[in-house]
């Protein structure tokens, strides 16, 4: 039963990574912009939702999503489309910017000190399953997470603007030649990333209890760790290096000893650095799976 | 005419005489002033230190570096451990080594030594490190930070924590820190004009180019990165021997990014622009930080709002990344045509 908690809590803490990692590796496989600003995408999305705390369920949901999704598409255009073709570390510098904004923002409209969030409180309740007591929220997560990957994969395989984003992502120049309006498949990708977003700020900030304005970036420098784990501008491998990461996490939680448990994110990025250094394309590469997407 | 060699170095230290009689207005002017203000000025003074740190590497590799900070804590926490009290260190960090116990230093052999500590932290790290390019290379070093950061911030027993580590002497004042900016800037000059800093710029504008001319890049730029993290060590110090308490909390993202404001702000490419986005920032941030304490524009009243100052500050970065990509400098230093021009003929002449 404890096994069967662990593998949970890992799929559970891998997916939201996972949903991280996809939304930042979209938007890098397309322009090459690691987008730190994108767990302040998460962190706008809870507040969001607890600034219309008052309103109708479906009114919350429909409304923050919209919000995020308005958010992310002005920081496109106010920010990054200037800078597009630049280098990516000049990118990653602005990207930083805008976080370190987005927070202070933050700060100014709500004050540094965390809120309570208690958008549907019944997902706090837990119910048996076959002996196991497992919290409706994982659940909860654990469904919107499968959700939202498949629809992304039925879209970037199917559709017509899926096929059009892996066409940008694999060559600007010659999409633009045949036809493609990047700019719209740019601002497709970045809508896209910002509901992965939305997905997570509504997940993470249950789980977590409460908004403070910098609850973004602990999650985005975990998804860092999985975009680079999987390979950077591979979504298969930004999905699955989530939930590597995810289980990692868990597992260091359960293997490493008390007294070094504290230092997991220094394992993690010790790792990253491995990675970097003996196998920079990504450490998982699946064949017929990959796209440059 | 036996000393033509040093040409070279005289033309690279020029920019450094007019930013120090810059300097030396600033502290003529303000010499007198209140303590509040020396104080902030004296911050600034350190911010230079560990930007110019950062520019030697950063401005002359042109890899983008995330990781410095992380060489400013290994300073300050190295000063700490060299000069708080041995009653006092062995009841608060009881993991530390006894001979580490046991030492007492002065504050002003201490700070060199944390600059010495960050180069060897440095030295570890780059060996591998530097053989990344490009964006790997900037997350190989925010790698770097966060794993500096994990364990500054959870060695209890060594570091104190999360928590403050108190009982560091107030030595960082005006002058130290003057003293301080003034070799960094010194050394950055001289490091840039000489063969190995050459080299290394040759790197920055054409990799290939470079390693076909024989340039081991690598190598090159570890040299960067160890000298840089000297300077930015000995800030590291100054900013504790400044604040009297070490935080774990205070070397990570926010002080990386106030580094990196500073140095895009004035521009990368230069060390007059690091000497500019210093002062740009610093003088920006105060008057955000006036502010922040109260002031009505119209209808809408900022009374006592934080996060204004960060606001402003990233706006700031981000108009200069857009418009003035290069810096308010433009990536230039100062220079004096007069002296360079009939001279570089004769260098011509002279070359068979």
């Amino acid at each position: 039963m404890i096994l069967l908690q662990t593998v949970m809590d890992a799929l559970n803490v891998g997916g939201l990574y996972a949903m991280m990692a996809l939304g930042i590796g979209l938007i890098f496989g397309i322009m090459r912009l690691i987008n730190f600003a994108h767990g302040e995408l998460v962190m706008a999305g809870g507040y969001v939702i607890w600034l219309m705390g008052a309103y109708p369920e479906m009114l919350v949901i429909v409304g923050s999503l919209m919000a995020v999704i308005v958010l992310t598409l002005s920081v496109e255009r106010a920010a990054f489309r200037p800078l597009r073709g630049s280098d990516p570390a000049v990118l990653l510098v602005a990207s930083f910017a805008v976080s370190y904004f987005l927070q202070n923002l933050a700060v100014l409209f709500f004050g540094a000190r965390p809120v309570a969030f208690t958008f549907l409180p019944d997902l706090a309740r837990s119910i048996d399953l076959g002996g196991v007591r497992v919290p409706i929220l994982q659940l909860f997560s654990m469904g919107l997470t499968v959700a939202a990957l498949g629809g992304l994969v039925l879209m970037l395989k199917f559709t017509e603007i899926g096929i059009q984003l892996r066409a940008v992502a694999e060559d600007v120049v010659t999409a633009r030649l045949s036809g493609i309006n990047v700019n719209r498949v740019i601002a497709v990708a970045f809508v896209i990333s910002a509901a992965l977003a939305w997905v997570v700020s509504l997940v993470y900030s249950a789980q977590l209890g409460q908004l403070s304005p910098s609850m973004g970036v602990r999650p985005v420098v975990i998804a860092f760790v999985a975009t680079i784990l999987g390979g950077l501008g591979s979504l298969t491998g930004a999905a699955l290096g989530g939930f590597a990461v995810g289980a990692l996490t868990v597992l260091l939680d359960v293997l490493l000893p008390t007294e070094l448990r504290v230092f997991r994110e220094a394992f993690l990025f010790a790792l990253v650095l491995a990675i970097l250094l003996l196998r920079p394309q990504g450490l998982i590469r699946v064949r017929a799976l990959q796209g440059r997407v | 005419m036996g000393l033509r060699f040093l040409r070279p170095y005289l033309l690279a230290i020029w920019p450094v005489v007019v930013l120090a009689l810059v300097l030396a207005m600033v502290l003529l002017w303000f010499g007198e002033a209140p303590g509040g203000r020396q104080r902030i000025i004296t911050a600034a003074l350190v911010n230079l230190v560990a930007v110019t740190g950062i520019y030697i590497f950063i401005g002359n590799s042109g890899v983008t570096s995330f990781g410095h900070v992380g060489f400013m804590a290994v300073g300050a926490y190295s000063a700490a451990w060299l000069t708080i009290p041995p009653a006092m260190k062995a009841s608060l960090l009881p993991g530390l080594p006894a001979w580490l116990v046991a030492t007492e230093l002065a504050p002003g052999l201490a700070v060199p030594l944390a600059g010495l500590a960050a180069a060897a932290v440095a030295l570890i790290f780059g060996l591998p490190l530097m053989r990344l390019s490009g964006i790997t290379a900037s997350i190989g070093t925010f790698a770097m930070l966060s794993i500096l950061h994990s364990v500054f911030a959870n060695w209890t027993p060594v570091t104190g924590g999360q928590g403050s580590l108190y009982g560091m002497p107030r030595y960082t004042d005006m002058q130290v820190a003057t003293l301080w900016a003034l070799v960094a800037m010194v050394v950055a000059a001289l490091y840039q004009a000489s063969p190995a800093g050459i080299r290394l710029r040759a790197s920055r504008e054409d990799m290939v180019a470079a390693r076909a001319a024989g340039v081991n890049v690598p190598r090159e730029r570890l040299i960067a990165f160890v000298l840089s993290a000297f300077f930015v060590g000995v800030a590291g110090a100054l900013f504790a021997y400044l604040s009297m308490v070490v935080v774990a909390n205070q070397f990570y993202l926010q002080l990386t990014f106030l580094t990196i404001a500073m140095l895009v702000i004035g521009g990368m490419r230069s060390l007059t622009g690091a000497f500019v986005g210093v002062a740009f920032v610093s003088i920006l941030a105060e008057i955000l930080r006036q502010t922040e304490r109260g002031v009505d524009i119209g209808i809408i009243s900022f009374s006592g709002r934080p996060g204004l100052q960060e606001v402003g500050l990233a706006t700031a970065m981000l108009l200069a990344l857009i418009f003035r990509p290069q810096g308010l400098t433009g990536g230039r230093e100062i220079r004096l045509p007069q002296l360079r021009m009939p001279k570089r003929k004769s260098r011509k002449e002279r070359t068979p």
